[in-house]
């Protein structure tokens, strides 16, 4: 479970986060949608403790996040995979330390022999040639690379959650589709809840149980992809008209 | 007239009111700084116990400082030696004892020369170098998903660069001291008729060993600092690339300044003087 309440942030005078409530139940995919600079990152990154909230409560598997002791805020990040906007990949590390780092339970992570598996499965995973990759540095990838690199990180400690920012944007449409269908395989077959930040709505009505939409600092509206399309919010209508024609989906 | 003498004082009246608002904004900006990096250097306390963690990445962070700067640090304390030997030499009249020149090249690069340009040019080396790698770090979230993985920058990041700093510029100075008194016994010789006995009986009349554990105990400092400040920049980085390059050149300013404030203090309160 994650449960946003009332979550403020400002950052000097600029109001980004303005009260948002925002839920997440166990098992689900949420899609979290919005026009680039509304503070979708920033809401992610109130998640997991990386910034603090000025006020409002978010709640992560019953544990108050802003309030957490740093031994307590470290145990629950290690249940949590977040692939960042742009891979955020250790660039004085190849890809197989990189991924590694994402093994987050220790002794596993000292294993050698479980620790080589485990990177080659997740590199696999996200589409990527183990042998290919695993030795080369993150400058020598596309960035599409790097953004799968980035979701073998995340997903290499078996987290209960992952939060994906932006997960398929600046990719293909083929590799788009592919981390779209490895995202939707991994909320079925590991039950892991997630929140994919995205302004891709094809992806998000193809991934998501459920949808929301944030604008101007708060959360306009949260529901299925059917009540999304039936909504006659004029923000949503806006919305989802600007970036696909919705009568193809109506159908 | 009245009218014009109060408008006059209501404009002094405010621009003194800005005058001391200014003064107070940044004497507190200036305390909550100072606080934040108390904080930073407690926080890094935090992850020494992570031994295993951070001893591999100390290890390389000291290999690239004195494989980076050694023959750096030989050359320009060297030239140092030189220069105090000739300048030396100048100011030679002769009711002077000859082998009092050997007391000053000595004292002169172990007291202060040999320490303080060590640091002055590793505060330029390592204060660029860890601002840019963290700075860049920050602002490619690198820092943020180290954090998002629960492990904790202090121990990856922090405490491996300030114990090679601690560590590096101590050992640097040694050898700083040793190649400008070297090169100076040598110059001195070219310019004054000294023996090598009158210098070493100069150099050793008047020596103390205390000076050599000044010597020492001062570039700690220098390097426990350069470090630590070097460090809080580089993670203290505001976002873009125009923001890696402020933090870069604040580094090496600011750690150029305190050496020398350093410098200074701890002389005061080493020396006794
Ligand atoms: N650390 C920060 N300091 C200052 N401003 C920030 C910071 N992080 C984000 N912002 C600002 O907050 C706004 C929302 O950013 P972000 O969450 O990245 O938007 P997006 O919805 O595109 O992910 C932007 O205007 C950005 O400039
Ligand atoms: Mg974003």
């Amino acid at each position: 479970m994650i449960e946003l309440r009332g979550v403020k942030k400002r950052f000097g005078s600029q109001v980004v986060l303005d009260g948002v409530d925002f839920d997440v139940r166990e098992g689900e995919t949420v899609a979290l949608l919005g026009p680039s600079g509304t503070g979708k990152s920033v809401l992610l990154k109130t998640v997991i403790g990386l910034i603090r909230p000025d006020a409002g409560q978010v709640i992560v598997d019953g544990k108050d996040v802003p309030h957490l002791k740093r031994a307590e805020l470290s145990e629950l990040r290690k249940t949590i995979g977040y692939v960042f906007q742009n891979g955020a990949l250790f660039d004085s590390l190849d890809v197989y330390e990189n991924v590694r780092l994402g093994i987050v339970d220790e002794s596993k992570f000292k294993d050698e022999k479980y620790a080589r598996e485990r990177v080659a499965q997740c590199i696999k995973l996200v589409n990527l040639q183990p042998d290919a990759v695993m030795s080369q540095f993150p400058a020598q990838l596309s960035g599409g690379m790097r953004k799968r690199v980035g979701i073998a990180r995340a997903i290499a400690g078996e987290p209960k959650y992952l939060l994906y920012d932006e997960p398929t944007s600046g990719l293909d449409p083929v590799n788009a589709d592919i981390i779209d269908a490895l995202v939707q395989r991994l909320d079925q077959e590991l039950g892991v809840t997630s929140v994919m930040v995205t302004h891709d709505v094809r992806g998000a009505f193809r991934v998501a149980n459920r949808l929301a939409l944030l604008s101007e600092g708060k959360v306009v509206m949260q529901g299925t992809p059917q009540e999304f399309l039936a909504s006659e919010h004029p923000k949503v209508k806006a919305f989802l008209e600007r970036d696909f024609d919705n009568t193809q989906f109506a159908a | 007239m009245t009218a014009a003498t109060g408008t006059l004082t209501r404009q002094n009246g405010n621009i003194l009111a800005r005058v001391v608002a200014g003064v107070g904004r940044s004497c507190t900006e200036i305390v909550a700084g100072l606080g934040r990096f108390g904080l930073f250097s407690l926080d890094m306390l935090r992850g020494l116990p992570e031994v295993r963690i951070w001893f591999p990445r100390f290890i390389v962070e000291a290999w690239n400082i004195g494989v980076g700067s050694f023959f750096l640090v030989l050359l320009i304390s060297g030239f140092a030696g030189a220069v105090t030997a000739l300048q030396t030499g100048y100011q030679f009249s002769g009711s002077i004892p000859y082998y009092v020149v050997g007391t000053l090249v000595v004292s002169s690069l172990i007291l202060e020369l040999g320490p303080v340009l060590t640091a002055l040019v590793l505060a330029g080396r390592i204060g660029a170098r860890y601002a840019a790698e963290l700075g860049t770090m920050r602002v490619t979230e690198q820092i943020d998903a180290l954090e998002s993985l629960g492990r904790a920058p202090s121990s990856h990041l922090i405490v491996p660069r300030v114990l090679a700093a601690l560590i590096m510029i101590p050992a640097l100075t040694v050898f700083a001291n040793a190649s400008g008194i070297m090169v100076g016994w040598w110059a001195v010789k070219q310019v004054l008729p000294v023996t090598n006995m009158d210098f070493t009986y100069g150099a050793q009349y008047y020596f103390r060993p205390w000076d050599a554990w000044y010597s020492l105990i001062k570039s700690f400092f220098f390097g426990g600092t350069i470090g630590l400040i070097s460090c809080y920049m580089g993670m203290n980085t505001k976002q873009g690339a125009e923001g890696v390059g402020k933090g870069t050149t604040g580094a090496v300013v600011t750690s150029t300044v305190i050496v020398l404030l350093l410098d200074t203090v701890l002389t005061k309160l080493l020396l006794n003087t």
